[in-house]
C-alpha cells in the first residue's frame, strides 16, 4: 500500500470518526457530570450524618431564613428555562434571538450570585462557629462556585453565539448544549441543596 | 521489520516532535501517553522503594536509631502516597490502559486526546511537589489515610501539600476514567460487539466507573480537611464539635474501591497473558466480565470493614462482613478461571508466564486474609498491626507490581520491536518471588502477636522476625537491578522480535512493532475472538 493510500485511508477514518464526534463529546461531560455530583453526593452525606449524630452545642444558630434561598430557586429555575429557548432560538437560526436568551439567563445567575452574597453578609453565623455553619457555608459555596463557573462560561457562549462571525451556529451547536447540560445539573444540585438544608 | 514512524507522521500530528523528544512533548498519541505514564510511574516507584528500604532498615532494629521518629512518619507518609498515588493507580490504569485500549476497541486514539495528555501532565509536578515538601518543612506525617485528628494536629505545611497533591493526582485520574469510559462505549471500531472485547478492556470499564465514582467523593473530603487546617472549621475536628468517623467513611468510600482500581486492571492484565502464552482461550470469558461488574457493585458497599474498631455500630459490622465475605465469590471465580486457563495448556515457561503465575499464588494469599480480616471478631484483634500490612502487600505487590512486570515483559517486544532478555528475567523474577515473600510472610506473624504498624519502634521480641523481613526487603531492592540491565541491553541491541513474537490473537500484535502513529496502515482488523488459541494450524507455525 503506498502512502497516499494509507493516508487515504486514515483521512476516510477520521471522517468516521468525525460523524460520531458530536456524540462522544456530550457522553464525557455526562461522565463528567455524574463525577461531580459524587463530590456533591460526598457533602450532602456528611451534612446529613452530622445533622443525625452531632448536635449542636446549646444556642447555637441554625434556623434559616427562607425569603432568599426561595427567591434564588426560582431564579435558577427560570434561568434553566430561559436557556432552553436560547437553544431552541439557536436551532431556528435565530441566533441573535439566542443571544439575547442568553444574556438574560446569565444576569439571572448574576443576580443569584449576588443574592448568595447578601445572605451571607445577613446571616448570624460566621464559618467557624459551629459545625452547621461549617457544613452550609461548604455546600452553598462549592455550588455557588458552579453556578460562578456556569455564568462565565455563558458570557463566554453568548459572545460566540453573535450573527455572522460567531462560532457556534445551529449546525455547531455543541457549546451551547454542553453549558446548558451543565446549568442544568446546577440547577438540579441547588433544588437538591434547598431542600436538604433550608427545609428539611 | 519495523514501519517507518516518520512516514505517518505526514498524516498527522506532523507538529509533534521525533524520536525519543516526543517522550517530553504534550503529545496526542496515546502510546505516546502510555510510555509516559510507565516510565514516569517506574521513576516514582524507584523513589518509593528507597523511601520503602530505609524503613526497612529503621525496623531492623527495635529502637529507631537509623531515622528520628518524625522523618520516620514522613518516609512513611510519602512512601505509602508515592506506591498508591504515583505509581500503581497511573500504571495500571494510565499506562498499559493509554497504550493497549484503543488497539482493543479498533480506534486510532482514545476518545479525548487532548484531555488524555493533561490527565498525564498533571502527575509529575503534582509528584513532585509531594516530594519537594520534605525539603521545606516537612512532608506530611498521618500516613495515607491522612486521618484527623492527626492530620490537622501535625505540621500543616506537609500535610496541604500533601492534600493538594493528591487533589490532583485524582483529577488526573478522573480525567483517565472518562477518557476510557469514553472510548471503550463510544469508540468501538463498526462491527465490535462489547463481548467481543478483550477483558482487559472489561477490566477497565470497571475500574474506570469505578473512579468517576468514588474518586471525587475523596477530594471533597479533602476539600473539608484542608478548611480545618487552614480555616480551624472543625468538619473533623471532635474539639469543635466534629466527627472523624465521618471523615473515615468519606475517606474509605473512596479508598477501598480505590483497591480495586489498583487490582482490577491487573486481573484484567493476567487474563490477556495466560492465553497466549499458555495457548489456550481464556476460560470462562461470561463468568469474568460478571465477576469484574460484580466487583465493581460490592466493591462500592464494603468500605467500612476498614472501620470495625471505629466504634461503628453491630448492625454495620453485620453488614459490611457480608457485603465484604461476598466479594470472595467473583474474586475466586476469577481466580478458578485463570487457573482453569493453564490447565492442560501448552505452557512456555517465560518471564511474563512467571510473573503471572505469580501473581496468581500471592494473590490467593492476600485473598485469604482478606477474608479472615473482613470478619469482624478476627479483626478486631488484628486491626492496624502487621497483619493488615501483609495483607494488603500480598495484594499491592505480590497482585499488582508482579503484573505489571509481567505486562512489561509482554509487551515490550510490541512497543520496541525488541525482545527482552529471558535469563535476565528469570533472575528478575526469581529474586523478586524470594524477596517478596521473604519480607511480607513474617509480618503476618508479627501482626498476629501483636505488633502494631506504622511505629518507628518496636517490643524487642520481635526483632529476629523483623529482620528477616528486612533482608527480602532487601533482595526486593537488588531485584531491581537485573530488571533494569536487561531494559538496557534490549534496547541497545536486544533480539529482533518482529511483529508478534507470542503469536498472538489480539488486536495490538495484529500491526507491526512498533506501531505505526495511528496504529494500523489500514482500517482496524475486526478480532472477534481475541482468544481463539488452540487452533492447530496456528500452533504448527509456532515461530518461537
Ligand atoms: C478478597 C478481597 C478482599 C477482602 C475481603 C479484603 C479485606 C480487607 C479488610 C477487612 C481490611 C481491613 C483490615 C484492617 O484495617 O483491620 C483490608 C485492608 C486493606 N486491603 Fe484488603 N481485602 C481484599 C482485597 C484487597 C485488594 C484487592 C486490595 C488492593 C489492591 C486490598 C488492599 C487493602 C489495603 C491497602 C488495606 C489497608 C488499608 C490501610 O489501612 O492502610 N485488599 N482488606
Ligand atoms: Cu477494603
Amino acid at each position: 500500500m503506498t502512502t497516499l493510500d494509507s493516508s487515504k485511508e486514515i483521512q476516510k477514518n477520521k471522517s468516521e470518526v468525525g460523524e460520531h464526534h458530536e456524540d462522544f463529546r456530550m457522553f464525557g461531560l455526562v461522565t463528567f457530570l455524574i463525577a461531580d455530583g459524587m463530590t456533591f453526593a460526598g457533602f450532602f452525606a456528611a451534612y446529613l450524618t452530622y445533622k443525625a449524630v452531632n448536635p449542636l452545642p446549646e444556642g447555637a444558630i441554625y434556623e434559616l431564613e427562607l425569603p432568599i434561598p426561595t427567591l434564588n430557586t426560582i431564579l435558577l429555575l427560570v434561568s434553566s428555562a430561559t436557556f432552553h429557548k436560547a437553544g431552541k432560538a439557536l436551532l431556528k437560526d435565530k441566533n441573535s434571538d439566542s443571544q439575547r436568551w442568553l444574556i438574560l439567563t446569565a444576569f439571572l445567575g448574576i443576580i443569584f450570585l449576588i443574592c448568595q452574597l447578601f445572605e451571607y453578609f445577613h446571616l448570624p453565623f460566621g464559618l467557624t462557629d459551629n459545625l452547621f455553619a461549617s457544613t452550609f457555608y461548604a455546600l452553598t459555596g462549592f455550588h455557588g462556585l458552579h453556578v460562578t463557573l456556569g455564568t462565565l462560561m455563558i458570557l463566554i457562549i453568548s459572545w460566540q453565539t453573535r450573527l455572522n462571525k460567531g462560532r457556534i451556529t445551529s449546525k455547531n451547536m455543541f457549546p451551547l448544549e454542553a453549558v446548558e447540560l451543565y446549568w442544568h445539573f446546577v440547577d438540579g444540585i441547588w433544588v437538591i441543596l434547598f431542600i436538604i438544608l433550608y427545609l428539611l | 521489520m519495523t514501519i517507518s514512524i516518520d512516514r505517518q507522521n505526514e498524516n498527522n500530528k506532523s507538529l509533534q516532535p521525533n524520536g525519543w523528544l516526543r517522550y517530553f512533548s504534550f503529545s496526542l498519541d496515546h502510546k505516546v501517553i502510555g510510555i509516559q505514564y510507565l516510565v514516569c510511574g517506574f521513576l516514582f516507584y524507584l523513589i518509593g522503594g528507597t523511601l520503602a528500604s530505609a524503613i526497612r532498615i529503621e525496623l531492623a532494629s527495635p529502637m529507631s536509631d537509623f531515622l528520628p521518629r518524625d522523618v520516620y512518619n514522613q518516609f512513611l507518609t510519602l512512601h505509602g502516597t508515592i506506591m498508591i498515588f504515583l505509581w500503581i493507580v497511573p500504571v495500571v490504569n494510565g499506562a498499559f490502559g493509554n497504550y493497549l485500549i484503543p488497539f482493543y476497541v479498533g480506534a486510532r486514539d482514545m476518545a479525548f486526546p487532548r484531555l488524555n495528555a493533561v490527565a498525564f501532565w498533571l502527575i509529575p509536578p503534582s509528584g513532585l511537589m509531594l516530594i519537594a515538601s520534605y525539603f521545606v518543612e516537612g512532608a506530611a506525617q498521618s500516613g495515607w489515610t491522612a486521618y484527623p485528628p492527626l492530620s490537622i494536629t501535625t505540621p500543616q505545611s506537609g500535610q496541604i501539600i500533601w492534600i493538594i497533591s493528591v487533589l490532583l493526582l485524582g483529577g488526573s485520574s478522573i480525567f483517565g476514567g472518562i477518557n476510557f469510559i469514553a472510548t471503550i462505549i463510544k469508540l468501538r471500531r463498526p462491527g465490535l460487539k462489547l463481548m467481543q472485547l478483550p477483558m482487559y478492556c472489561w477490566a477497565m470499564l470497571g475500574t474506570s466507573l469505578l473512579v468517576v465514582l468514588s474518586t471525587p467523593v475523596l477530594a471533597g473530603t479533602l476539600i473539608l480537611l484542608s478548611f480545618d487546617i487552614v480555616a480551624h472549621t472543625g468538619f473533623f475536628n471532635p474539639v469543635l464539635g466534629g466527627n472523624v468517623v465521618v471523615y473515615q467513611h468519606l475517606f474509605w468510600f473512596y479508598s477501598h474501591p480505590a483497591v480495586y482500581i489498583m487490582v482490577l486492571p491487573a486481573f484484567g492484565l493476567v487474563s490477556e497473558i495466560l492465553p497466549v502464552h499458555s495457548r489456550k482461550p481464556l476460560f470462562g470469558y461470561t463468568t469474568m466480565v460478571f465477576s469484574i461488574m460484580g466487583i465493581v457493585v460490592l466493591g462500592l458497599v464494603v468500605w467500612a470493614h476498614h472501620m470495625f474498631t471505629s466504634g461503628t455500630p453491630p448492625w454495620m459490622r453485620l453488614f459490611f462482613t457480608i457485603a465484604t465475605s461476598f466479594i470472595a465469590v467473583p474474586t475466586g471465580i476469577k481466580f478458578f478461571n485463570w487457573v482453569a486457563t493453564l490447565w492442560g495448556g501448552k505452557i512456555s515457561v517465560n518471564s511474563a508466564m512467571l510473573f503471572s503465575c505469580g501473581f496468581i499464588i500471592n494473590f490467593v494469599f492476600g485473598g485469604i486474609t482478606g477474608v479472615a480480616l473482613a470478619q469482624v471478631p478476627f479483626d478486631i484483634h488484628v486491626h492496624d498491626t502487621y497483619f493488615v500490612v501483609a495483607h494488603f502487600h500480598y495484594i499491592v505487590y505480590g497482585g499488582t507490581v508482579f503484573i505489571i512486570f509481567s505486562s512489561i515483559y509482554h509487551w515490550f517486544p510490541k512497543v520496541t520491536g525488541k525482545m527482552l532478555g529471558e535469563k535476565l528475567g528469570i533472575l528478575h523474577f526469581a529474586i523478586t518471588f524470594i524477596g517478596f515473600n521473604l519480607c511480607f510472610a513474617p509480618q503476618h506473624w508479627l501482626g498476629l502477636n501483636g505488633m502494631p504498624r506504622r511505629v518507628a519502634e518496636y517490643d524487642p521480641q520481635f526483632e529476629f522476625v523483623n529482620q528477616i523481613s528486612s533482608i527480602g526487603a532487601l533482595l526486593m531492592a537488588i531485584s531491581t537491578i537485573p530488571f533494569l540491565v536487561n531494559i538496557f541491553l534490549s534496547v541497545r541491541n536486544g533480539k529482533d522480535s518482529g511483529d508478534n513474537p507470542w503469536n498472538a490473537l489480539t488486536p495490538e500484535w495484529l500491526t507491526s512493532s512498533p506501531p505505526p502513529v495511528e496504529n494500523w496502515e489500514g482500517d482496524a482488523p475486526l478480532v472477534e475472538e481475541p482468544y481463539g488459541y488452540g487452533d492447530p494450524f496456528f500452533d504448527e507455525n509456532k515461530k518461537i
